[in-house]
C-alpha cells in the first residue's frame, strides 16, 4: 500500500507534533508549522492525532494513491482534486486505488496537511517522524519528496481501520466519496487580508525604544519572501534598542519574535534554532502560532498585546476544544 | 586543574518564555562558576521527573525549562495554595524551591573527551592565516589550540555543536570577511576567541584550522551528541594519514 510522487511540489515534507527532548543537544524540534491543521487531519480519519502526515507548502504535489485509501486534507487551500474532481477539505475522504490527488492554486493560507488512515510507514528518528532537513534525517529520507518516490502506508487498524471500513460500505462508482459534514475548520487567512496575531511581551521588551514599543502594537509588518520554516522575517518597521544590550545566547522558543540588530523581528518557528542571541521584544501566543504559519509571504500582519494569563487560556481552551472535536467525529461513525 | 568550588548556593531569576517555557536566570555571565550552577541544576532535572515538564535547553547562565501548561496545571492540583494560579506560576514556584537546594559542589566530576583534529592542509584552510594574524608560526597555533583545556558551556546553534570556553587569546582572530556557503562536518574553527567544531554542513565564517573525524552529531545513538554541556575537551594533533584512517575505521 503506497503513495507514489508524480511532481513533488515546491516543498512537501513528512512532519509530526515535532522532534521533543533532544533540544539540549542542539537538535531543533521541527514538526509541523501549522500543528492544529496536523491534528485535526489525524483526527478525521482516525489516526492518533500526533501521527506524521505531509506538509504541503504553496504549490503541492501530485501523488497517485496507489491503494484504496482514506485520506483527509485540511489546512490552507491550495485546491486539490481527485482525477481534476475537487476535494472537499476538513473532512475523511475515500478514494479508490489509481486516483491522482493534485494540488494547484493557493486559495487561502499556504500550508495543506494530507493525513492517510493507518498512517505513513516511516522509522521515527529521536522518537519522531518530522523531517529534520538541515541535517538530512528523519521523515522520508531527511529531506523533502522528490518525484518518484514512494511512501509506503500502513494497514489502518482500530479506528482507523473502522472510518476505512465505514466509506468503503459508502463508496460509489465515482473516485472517492467524502463525508457530508466536515470539522474543526478555522479561519485561514486570506493573503491580502491583514492578519491580526496576539502576543505577550518578550523577555527585553522593556529595552526597546517606546517608539519601537508603540509601533510593535500598532504598525502592520509584512513577511518577508525570505521566510521559511525557520522563521518568518518581517518588514515595515524598524525596531530599535533604547541603548546596545550585552546578550549571552540563551533558548529560544516557538513563536519568540527576536530583533537582530538590523530592526527588523523575526518570528521563530519550526525549524527554528534552540538558543538565540538576539533580544526578545515578543512571543507569539501558542494558539496563533498555526494561524500564522498560514500567513503566505508577502502578506501583511499586526500584533495585538495579550498577558501570559490569558494566553494560557487560550491555549487551555483550545486544547479542550480539540478534545470535544475528537469526541463529536467519534460519535459520527457510532 | 579545576577545583570546584565547593558547595556554593544556588539563586536564580524565573522569567517567562511564553505560556510555555520559564527561563531560569542564575547570572553571572560566560563563568565557569556560573556553568557548575547551570550544571548542577540540570543534573537535577535529568535525575527526576518533574510532572508537565517537556524538555529543559541549558545555556551560559540560564536554564530554560519548556512545560504543558495544561498538565502542569492538572498534576499539581496538590499544591492548594496554588490552584489559581497560572501554570507559569506554579512551574516558578516549584523551580525556586529546587534551585534554593542546590550545591554546585554536588555534581559528577567532568567528562573529559579527546578530539582528534589533522591541522592545516586541505582540512585546515585558514591555519596559515591564523598563523599570520597573530605573528606566530602554524606549529606554535596547533601547539596552543591543542594545549589548551576546554569546557563545553553549551551545546547548540545545530545539533551537537559546542560553545566552547578556555581558547588562548593568542590565537584568537576574527571572522572571515566572507563566509564560505558551507563548511564540511567535523570541521575546527575559530571565530575571535571562540573555538568549535562543525557537527553538520553548515554554511559560516569561521577561520578553518583543522578538521577531527569524529562525528560529533549520531542521531541513531541515545544521547544523539558526542558532547554534553559540562564536558572538558582536549585536541589532539592527528597526521593526514591517521585522519583518513580514522575515517575508514572508526574507533
Amino acid at each position: 500500500m503506497s503513495i507514489k510522487v508524480l511532481q513533488p511540489g515546491l516543498l512537501t515534507s513528512m512532519q509530526d507534533l515535532g522532534r521533543y527532548g533532544y533540544q539540549k543537544h542542539g537538535v531543533i524540534v521541527s514538526g509541523a508549522m501549522d500543528t492544529y491543521s496536523l491534528r485535526i487531519a489525524n483526527i478525521l480519519v482516525g489516526n492518533q492525532e500526533g501521527e506524521g502526515a505531509l506538509e504541503i507548502a504553496l504549490l503541492g504535489p501530485s501523488l497517485e494513491i496507489e491503494k484504496d485509501s482514506l485520506l483527509a486534507i485540511t489546512g490552507g487551500n491550495l485546491s486539490p482534486t481527485i482525477n481534476g474532481k475537487v476535494v472537499p477539505m476538513w473532512r475523511p475522504v475515500y478514494v479508490k486505488a489509481g486516483s491522482i490527488l493534485q494540488f494547484g492554486a493557493c486559495k487561502s493560507g499556504c500550508r495543506s496537511y494530507l493525513a492517510i488512515a493507518g498512517g505513513y510507514d516511516l522509522l521515527e528518528v529521536m522518537g519522531s517522524k518530522s523531517t529534520y532537513l538541515r541535517a538530512g534525517i528523519g521523515g522520508f529520507q531527511g529531506r523533502a519528496l522528490q518525484r518518484g518516490d514512494v511512501l509506503a502506508v500502513k494497514s489502518p487498524h482500530g479506528a482507523s481501520l473502522d472510518r476505512t471500513e465505514y466509506f468503503k460500505r459508502k463508496y460509489s462508482p465515482e473516485s472517492f466519496v467524502s463525508s457530508s459534514w466536515y470539522a474543526g475548520r478555522p479561519p485561514i487567512p486570506q493573503a491580502l487580508r491583514l492578519t491580526t496575531i496576539r502576543m505577550t511581551r518578550g523577555l527585553q521588551f522593556e529595552y526597546f525604544t517606546a517608539e519601537s514599543k508603540s509601533q510593535l502594537l500598532n504598525a502592520s509588518f509584512q513577511v518577508a519572501a525570505q521566510s521559511d520554516r525557520m522563521g518568518y522575517r518581517l518588514s515595515g518597521v524598524n525596531l530599535q534598542l533604547e541603548s546596545p544590550l550585552e546578550m549571552i545566547s540563551e533558548a529560544v522558543a516557538l513563536g519568540t519574535v527576536q530583533v537582530p540588530p538590523d530592526g527588523n523581528p523575526i518570528i521563530l518557528l519550526a525549524d527554528r534554532q534552540t538558543v538565540g542571541g538576539y533580544p526578545k521584544i515578543g512571543q507569539v501566543a501558542i494558539v496563533d502560532v498555526p494561524i500564522l504559519a498560514q500567513v503566505r509571504p508577502g502578506a501583511t500582519i499586526q500584533f495585538q498585546e495579550i498577558t501570559l494569563e490569558e494566553a494560557e487560556r487560550l491555549y487551555i481552551a483550545r486544547e479542550n476544544d480539540i478534545q470535544e472535536l475528537k469526541t463529536a467525529i467519534q460519535l459520527k461513525f457510532l | 586543574m579545576h577545583p570546584k568550588t565547593s558547595n556554593m548556593k544556588c539563586n536564580a531569576t524565573m522569567l517567562p518564555l511564553g505560556e510555555s517555557a520559564v527561563l531560569v536566570e542564575f547570572g553571572g555571565g560566560i563563568h565557569p562558576d556560573t556553568h557548575r550552577k547551570v550544571k548542577a541544576f540540570t543534573e537535577y532535572l535529568d535525575s527526576h521527573c518533574l510532572p508537565g515538564m517537556i524538555e529543559y535547553v541549558s545555556a551560559f547562565s540560564s536554564v530554560t525549562v519548556f512545560y504543558d501548561s495544561l498538565m502542569v496545571k492538572q498534576l499539581h492540583q496538590d499544591h492548594v495554595e496554588l490552584r489559581k494560579e497560572p501554570s507559569y506560576r506554579i512551574i516558578s514556584v516549584i523551580l525556586q524551591k529546587i534551585v534554593a537546594e542546590l550545591r554546585t559542589g554536588d555534581g559528577q566530576e567532568a567528562r573529559i573527551v579527546e578530539i582528534p583534529v589533522c591541522y592545516g592542509g586541505e582540512l585546515g584552510p585558514d591555519l596559515a592565516y591564523v598563523a599570520e594574524y597573530n605573528k606566530l608560526t602554524v606549529d606554535e597555533v596547533i601547539d596552543i589550540h591543542s594545549m589548551g583545556d576546554y569546557l563545553v558551556y553549551m551545546v547548540g546553534f545545530a545539533p551537537g555543536f559546542p560553545y566552547l570556553g578556555g581558547m588562548s587569546e593568542k590565537i584568537s582572530t576574527p571572522r572571515r570577511q566572507s563566509p564560505r556557503m558551507t563548511i564540511s562536518a567535523g570541521s575546527v574553527g575559530i571565530a575571535g576567541v571562540q573555538t568549535g567544531v562543525y557537527p553538520i554542513p553548515t554554511p559560516g565564517g569561521w577561520q578553518l584550522i583543522g578538521r577531527t573525524p569524529l562525528a560529533l552529531f549520531r542521531p541513531n545513538e541515545n544521547p544523539p551528541s558526542l558532547l554534553q554541556a559540562g564536558d572538558r575537551i582536549r585536541f589532539y594533533p592527528i597526521s593526514q594519514q591517521e585522519y583518513e584512517e580514522y575515517k575508514r575505521e572508526p574507533i
